[in-house]
């Protein structure tokens, strides 16, 4: 019998469309595997068994009754972060503030999986409001790395990529606000790709920095990733900032791309990304991934964005300001956490009191952070001139796409590194979102595929491809075609059930947090 | 409790000081729907049944902007003769509020859609003043707080407080004028006559209920005082809870009555927020503007900019109705009104109908006459509205035809109106039911003459003695003998000429 999980998500649709197998088998094999490992790898925040057992019945009655599938991808079952809401199913953001919150309403993405048959399994861990690049400030326990549990899954969407490559799910969304798709799908050998921002509606997507925010796929193939892009995709009346345009053909770019040319296609490298700070492997592995790209007929030069350096800086000032407006809603008011309620203080007390308690240090020094940039006699040095640095970056991405047709560079400057390593370091935690917060303040599109496994560590390096805006499909296209030509990361991921990874009794990283 | 302030007397004011007015006026729009949200924009409601995600601030709700609250506040900025601008943006106001969903008003900021305008003013006396206007911007309102418990009312002392989120995101216009200087003692006057005529011309483009009781109308009144001939503006307090007309010129004249004494005993002006106390008509103290929060405010992500095209303004300005200043000075002049005789006309609510009258072709003055005095009456007497009364103004212009024609006595007439009235029908059925033609025969009303002359010789002899006056006590006796329905100028020709040939 073949293992459900470790298929794809087009062969399990394909099963399941052809009835050779039920997506209520799918569906209950992802939950067995959930609960065989999840204790230890601990993606999931939330997991909602006969929701997704449900949603999966209706699509075999549906399949059963020779319907048409709802999508191409309907009964395939998916992991979704826990900051997109969801009616009816809890939804916390990773925070001690939401938590018990159980939202009245979907978000678009949520409806759209809903609509396309996609059984939702459940709500994956994160970083706090998707603050971090480690998951480690998740105020329910930090998620292990699949590749190595000593090890960081990524972040913020560290529960959405670790879900998929430890087999618990075939397919997940995550968001990415400054890399949190693309890291996660770097440091566990994913895919993971941020959409054009205004792609996917942002409508019910719990906001950190709303001029940033983006979901997106997060898969283990390119065309997975293009077939949950074309179901989350399009514009929405609910987003204002929704692109009225034809979603890009990404599922047929992707199957273009798997045909392994790319005759035709002109690649620039970016100059600013790499060299010091990197890790040698990382270095090395991107080296050879454009050596690839070469290989498969694309034509590589070399391309400079200077201001691609004050990317980070400008990125710190406007995403806290943002999130400082963002998380004022979190007062105890209306839902979420209240402390201190007993008739001695008074309501702003009880604000106070909640926020001190319910925010974790990250979120607070964020807050922090942008509420100073914002303040009277500061907004033009910080929040102003960020803004200014947005234009040059956009610029700078405008000059480069009129010479090629997608940019490249690794996706993050190491491999995985160790939980704890960077928790008293913001600046060193900040750095892992070096290469891909360009691609978020410019808003065009930029995927991360696995470039192949680090010599020096053993550990999964992502490449990174970056687009134009409402170009997703040439993602598609280079990733999907330097995939195939590549050997897959994952057939070497450590098998979590056997040879003892998971030691018997182990603490969970949500036991071990307490 | 609140020390009682010292005031200086108004005359006294005005000799050592200028005031320096600035008020800043909020119209909740009469949109179907919220701000930026379908939910139902309605006026009370059980508490908390007109929310939904997005105005209750939900995490993951966005906001979507009402296209008719945009066309509004655009069609506001022109009748305010503002510049629209090609290109503007939201903002949002940052400040914690337990009434405030977000903890920040979706607002704008340093690009307000109208701005640079002005609105003349005519007060009472038929004095004209150009109040010029800063700029007109959109924004949302809040929920309301009730506060239980506890002295004031406020959120400090209250042992709890009650929050109703149906009218956060009511869509608002603020309108801020530039400071208004040099009114000198008409300065309450002018505060007055300037929100008036804003709700004129806010109800004219039926943009809003504009009903100062229930909030939709809302001013804050920025008072100042500098010394005679200054040039420096002094320091000012922004008066809220302002909720009446009267409430306005009040509120300026007890501020600057009340800043006077301050400023004379040698203190200072706090800038603060004060509250209008409408019992006393004094001022108290609010929150001190020292304290002042930082809105940190910055343009609205989650909106994009608009742009209102040149055509889409120019369609909606061609939607503008009269302005109502225009319209007083045009009605003015084409009826030859006295300042007086117009502001009654307008007090009395009957200007549309009069103008109606008129178009069905009676005469201005005869028009003004029935519905200003008449049917004013009838409409006091019934208690309703004078629109409410079941007659139309072409049926009244029917009336004052009838009168010119001379078929109907004035006397006749209001009982024409009275059965119109009553239901009776149109002005002509009710004359024909109740037969109350006047009697225009001449030989009708010659032997009711003859009868009236046979019936009082003496006053006969009287008036053929040359006591014409005397005719009187004849017309009287032919009005009666005809039901009143007899010309009285025709019968008292007729007595004299019946006199004149015995």
């Amino acid at each position: 019998m073949t293992d459900l999980t470790k298929l794809t998500a087009a062969e399990l649709a394909g099963k399941i469309h052809a009835r050779e197998v039920s997506s209520v088998e799918v569906t209950q094999a992802h939950l067995d595997r959930i609960a065989e490992v999840d204790s230890f790898v601990h993606a999931f925040l939330h997991v909602d068994a006969d929701g997704a057992l449900a949603a999966a019945r209706a699509v075999d009655d549906a399949v059963g009754r020779g319907d048409a599938p709802a999508s191409a991808i309907a009964g395939v079952p998916l992991a979704l972060k826990d900051v997109l809401t969801t009616k009816g199913i809890p939804t916390t953001c990773g925070s001690r503030t939401l938590e018990g919150w159980i939202p009245p309403y979907d978000a678009t993405v949520t409806r759209k999986l809903r609509e396309a048959g996609v059984p939702i399994l459940g709500k994956t861990n994160m970083d706090e409001f998707a603050m971090g690049s480690s998951t480690e400030n998740s105020a329910f326990g930090v998620t292990r790395n699949p590749w190595d549990d000593t090890r960081i899954p990524g972040g913020s969407g560290g529960g959405s990529a670790a879900s998929i490559a430890a087999f618990e799910a075939p397919l997940a969304i995550g968001t990415d606000t400054g890399g949190s798709i693309r890291q996660p799908g770097a440091v566990t050998g994913t895919v993971g790709v941020k959409p054009t921002y205004g792609g996917v509606s942002r409508y019910g997507l719990v906001a950190f920095s709303s001029s940033l925010d983006q979901a997106g796929p997060c898969a283990r193939t390119v065309l997975d990733a293009a077939l949950l892009h074309e179901v989350i995709a399009g514009h929405d009346r609910m987003d204002s900032t929704s692109i009225d345009a034809p979603v890009p053909a990404v599922v047929a770019a992707a199957r273009e791309g798997l045909r392994g040319d790319l005759t035709g296609m002109k690649v620039g490298v970016v100059k600013e990304f790499g060299g010091d700070g990197y890790q040698p492997g990382v270095q090395r592995s991107f080296e050879a991934a454009v050596a690839q790209l070469r290989a498969l007929g694309a034509e590589v030069v070399e391309v400079s964005c200077p201001n691609f350096t004050y990317a980070l800086p400008a990125y710190y000032l406007i995403a806290p300001s943002e999130c400082s407006s963002n998380l004022a809603r979190f007062d105890a008011m209306r839902y979420g956490l209240r402390v201190s309620d007993d008739g001695a203080h008074s309501a702003e007390e009880v604000m106070s009191l909640t926020r001190e308690e319910g925010f974790g240090a990250e979120v607070k020094r964020r807050i922090m952070l942008g509420t100073y940039a914002l303040s009277s006699g500061y907004y033009d040095a910080y929040y102003g001139s960020a803004q200014k640095v947005r234009t040059l970056i956009r610029r700078d991405f405008d000059a480069a796409f009129e010479k090629v047709d997608v940019l490249v560079s690794p996706t993050t400057p190491t491999t995985a590194f160790k939980i704890g390593e960077r928790v008293d370091d913001p600046m060193a935690m900040y750095l892992a979102d070096l290469c891909t917060i360009p691609a978020n303040l410019a808003g065009n599109a930029a995927m991360s595929v696995p470039s192949g496994l680090s010599d020096e560590d053993g550990l999964p390096v992502g490449l990174q491809i970056m687009a134009p805006a409402l170009a997703d499909d040439r993602l598609y296209r280079v990733g999907a075609a330097f995939e195939a030509a590549r050997e897959p990361v994952l057939d070497r991921v450590p098998d979590l059930t056997r040879g003892g990874f998971v030691p018997a009794g182990a603490l969970s990283p949500a036991e071990a947090a307490k | 409790m609140t020390a009682v302030a010292d005031l200086m007397d108004y005359a006294e004011v005005l000799e050592r000081f200028d005031p320096v007015l600035g008020l800043e006026v909020h119209v909740e729009l009469n949109t179907d729907t919220k701000m930026f949200c379908g939910c139902a924009n309605l006026f009370g409601g059980e508490p908390n049944t007109h929310v939904c995600p997005t105005c209750l601030g939900l995490p993951g709700s966005l906001p979507v902007v009402n296209g008719k609250a945009v066309e509004s506040a655009i069609r506001i900025g022109l009748a305010l003769n503002c510049e629209i601008a090609s290109w503007c943006r939201f903002a949002r106001k940052n400040y914690f509020y337990p009434d405030m969903p977000k903890n920040f008003q979706t607002s704008q900021y340093d690009e307000p859609i109208a701005f640079n305008g002005y609105l003349d003013v005519t007060l009472d006396d038929g004095e004209v003043v150009r109040v010029h206007i800063e700029r007109a911007h959109m924004e949302e309102d809040t929920g309301k707080s009730l506060h239980v418990g506890g002295a004031t009312g406020r959120i400090h002392g209250a042992e709890h407080s009650l929050l109703d989120y149906n009218r956060a995101g009511v869509p608002l216009i603020e309108i801020v004028t530039k400071p208004i200087v040099g009114t000198g003692d008409r300065a309450p006057e002018v505060a007055r006559a300037y929100v008036t005529a804003l709700r004129d011309l806010l109800r004219a483009l039926d943009v809003s209920d504009v009903r100062m009781d229930q909030g939709s109308l809302r001013c804050d009144a920025n008072v100042s005082l500098m010394p005679k001939g200054a040039s420096e503006f002094g320091t000012r307090t922004e008066t809220k809870n302002v909720n009446s007309l009267r409430s306005v010129e009040r509120a300026v004249r007890y501020e600057m009555t009340r800043q006077a004494a301050v400023l004379a005993a040698g203190g200072h002006v706090t800038q603060e927020t004060r509250h209008f106390q409408e019992a006393d008509g004094s001022t108290s103290s609010g929150r001190t503007k020292e304290t002042a929060e930082d809105y940190r405010y910055f343009p609205e992500p989650d909106l994009v900019p608009m742009a209102p095209s040149a055509e889409w303004i120019e369609q909606l300005r061609a939607t503008l109705p009269e302005m109502p200043a225009v319209r007083r000075d045009r009605i003015r002049v084409e009826w030859e009104l006295t300042a007086e005789e117009l502001r009654d006309l307008f007090n009395s609510g009957a200007v549309e109908l009069v103008e109606a009258t008129v178009a069905a072709g009676a005469k201005p003055g005869e028009a003004r006459g029935w519905w200003v005095n008449f049917l004013a009456q009838e409409a006091n007497t019934r208690e309703v509205e004078l629109t409410a009364l079941p007659i139309t103004p072409r049926s009244v212009a029917r009336v004052i035809e009838l009168v010119g024609s001379g078929e109907l006595t004035n006397k006749l007439a209001r009982e024409v109106v009275k059965g119109v009235l009553a239901g009776e029908g149109e002005p002509d059925e009710v004359v024909e039911k109740r037969g109350l033609k006047v009697v225009s025969d001449d030989s009708a009303l010659l032997a009711a003459v003859d009868a009236a002359l046979a019936a009082q010789p003496d006053v006969a002899d009287k008036i053929r003695g040359g006591k014409v006056q005397a005719a009187g006590a004849i017309v009287g006796a032919v009005m009666k003998a005809t039901k009143g329905q007899a010309d009285a100028k025709r019968v008292r020709e007729l007595i004299l000429q019946r006199v004149a040939e015995q």
